[in-house]
């Protein structure tokens, strides 16, 4: 039979595998996560530590329970479960009670994924569904920031991280409000620079700018993420906020402040980019990531919460469906134009 | 009418409780089930008053359902109900003022528990008396439990107490979003999903003892 459209070309095989498998995205994101990880120890000390393996243990623990044991090796091979407990616990505050960690752990992998099937069936991002949970669950402890230590104090404890299960924390150090706090409700700036840096209150993994930035940069290169998520979030709330600065300089953050501050790059990079629950067309993918954007600075800039990155993402998750709908290609041979 | 002599008045007691659970399994009346259940007391009362209203109107229901003509008998059902709704809710204001005040406008709202106008529709109207009132005690007494079930976890969590006695001392970080209502979900989704499963198990179960049986036998 005569080929009719010259555009049509069917291969048989041997196709090329990309050569990407999901244990070795997971370590490729582990490694980019590396110096955030380490900044977080420089600039909270031994407690930030403590508080990264009992997410960690917690989420590795939850997912083997809730996994057949004939699977668990496979399951758990891919550390896509130590991930997400990574991933939480450098969203909570330093001073937080080991044992609320312990919880957000358990609840990010059994409601935010073993329950909707495991990798790949939720559609929420399960980190953040645990960080939602706790701050739900115990706004007071979730809010509460300490100061980043200076690293003579590494191996001092905060009382408050080793609070006993079910009771309240007792705060022994000063508490210190984090840069979008100050913004909010005391009108006041931070340094650019420190912002970069990241010796400022805040989430463990969040503080330091430049050193997120270099792992995102890392995971593009090796093409583990979908670049145009993070440049939608960075650019259209970059825009959102310098509009918003124009207009009332005094009340509004500039929009650099606004990118650096609070988990804006950590969610932009890290979690808004699961592919799980992130849209699979690029042209989805803009729409995700500006949704994203606005939102962010929206809630910030005029919702009573001083953060709004994580509610933010998670509205977006649930709007991937109907993204991926409407973004769907044309089928080949199917609609369009008639010649 | 249906024959009766099939009936078993424990079984048709008993079904509502376990097998057919109005909440756990029907997943009916789940407007007070959300919203009333943040803490123990508020649970029975609102278990207390839907019993009431179930029994007294699945027995009047039962016993005129000849008078009833079949055109116009669900706005008869919910007059029947309705009446019993005023008189519990006049009750309770007598009684436990700051209960009625908390449970608001819920308790007005069970002449809307569909769990109710269902027992009439399907079983009351179809059945005689004392069937319908075995029936009735059942359901709303499976009702009561698993508004007591989902009450009691979230006071627990949510205020540290149980029925207003205190559990874990003072140091107790209470956790908020239990007697919020995301809380409400949430306890109940799990308390499905543990349902679920254990129905799942349990046939399991039964099914292979019934193999096991089979081979031996």
């Amino acid at each position: 039979m005569e080929r009719k459209d010259p555009r049509l070309l069917l291969q048989s095989a041997p196709l090329l595998h990309q050569g990407m498998t999901t244990p070795q995205a997971m370590r490729d994101v582990w490694l980019a996560l590396l110096p955030t990880t380490l900044a977080a120890l420089w600039f909270f000390g031994i407690g930030a530590l403590l508080l990264l393996l009992t997410t960690v243990i917690a989420a590795v623990g939850t997912e083997w329970v809730f996994t057949p044991p004939e699977r668990r090796k496979v399951v758990l091979g891919d550390n896509s479960a130590a991930l997400t407990g990574l991933l939480l616990g450098l969203t909570l505050p330093p001073g937080l009670p080991l044992w609320m960690a312990f919880l957000g752990g358990v609840v990010a992998i059994g409601l935010g994924k073993t329950i909707w099937g495991g990798l790949g069936g939720n559609l929420f991002n399960p980190a953040l569904v645990g960080r939602a949970f706790l701050l739900g669950t115990f706004p007071i402890a979730m809010t509460t920031w300490s100061p980043a230590g200076d690293p003579a104090a590494f191996f001092d404890l905060s009382a408050s991280l080793l609070a006993l299960p079910l009771q309240s924390p007792d705060y022994d150090a000063v508490s210190a409000a984090t840069p979008l706090g100050l913004m909010k409700f005391q009108q006041q700036g931070t340094g650019f620079t420190r912002l970069l840096i990241g010796n400022t209150a805040g989430s463990l993994g969040e503080t330091s700018g430049l050193l997120l930035l270099l792992g995102g940069i890392w995971l593009w290169l090796r093409r583990d993420l979908d670049w145009r998520i993070p440049a939608a979030i960075f650019a259209s709330a970059a825009l959102f906020s310098l509009v918003l600065f124009l207009v009332d300089g005094s009340r509004f953050p500039p929009p650099q402040a606004t990118l650096f501050s609070g988990g804006l790059l950590l969610g932009a990079i890290y979690m808004a980019t699961d592919p799980v629950t992130s849209p699979t067309t690029p042209r989805g993918a803009w729409i995700f990531g500006v949704g994203i954007g606005l939102l962010v600075v929206l809630i910030r800039m005029f919702g009573g919460l001083p953060e709004g990155t994580m509610y933010a993402i998670l509205l977006m998750n649930a709007a991937t469906p109907l993204i991926d709908r409407w973004t769907q290609p044309r089928i080949f041979g199917r609609g369009g134009r008639r010649p | 009418m249906s024959t009766e002599k099939d009936l078993d008045a424990y079984q048709e007691f008993i079904k509502g409780i376990w097998r057919d659970n109005p909440v756990f399994v029907q997943v009916l009346g789940m407007c007070p089930m959300l919203a009333v259940t943040n803490s123990a007391v508020n649970a029975v009362v609102m278990g207390g008053a839907t019993l009431f209203v179930l029994v007294g109107s699945s027995f009047l229901v039962a016993a005129m359902k000849h008078l009833i003509p079949k055109q116009v008998r669900i706005s008869l059902y919910v007059i029947i109900i309705a009446t019993f709704v005023t008189v519990a809710d006049y009750t309770l204001l007598a009684l436990l003022p700051k209960v009625h005040k908390e449970l608001g406008a819920f308790i007005p709202l069970i002449v809307a528990n569909c769990m109710i106008l269902g027992r009439q529709e399907a079983f009351a109207s179809r059945h005689s008396v004392r069937y319908a009132v075995m029936d009735a005690l059942g359901m709303s007494g499976g009702f009561l439990l698993a508004l007591l079930a989902l009450g009691g976890v979230r006071e627990i969590l949510g205020s540290g107490s149980l029925f207003n006695v205190d559990l874990f001392g003072d140091g107790f970080e209470p956790w908020v979003i239990m007697i919020l209502p995301p809380g409400g979900f949430l306890t109940l989704g799990l308390i499905l999903l543990f349902f679920n499963w254990f129905t799942v198990r349990r046939r399991a179960f039964l099914q292979r003892v019934a193999a096991l049986d089979a081979e031996e036998g």
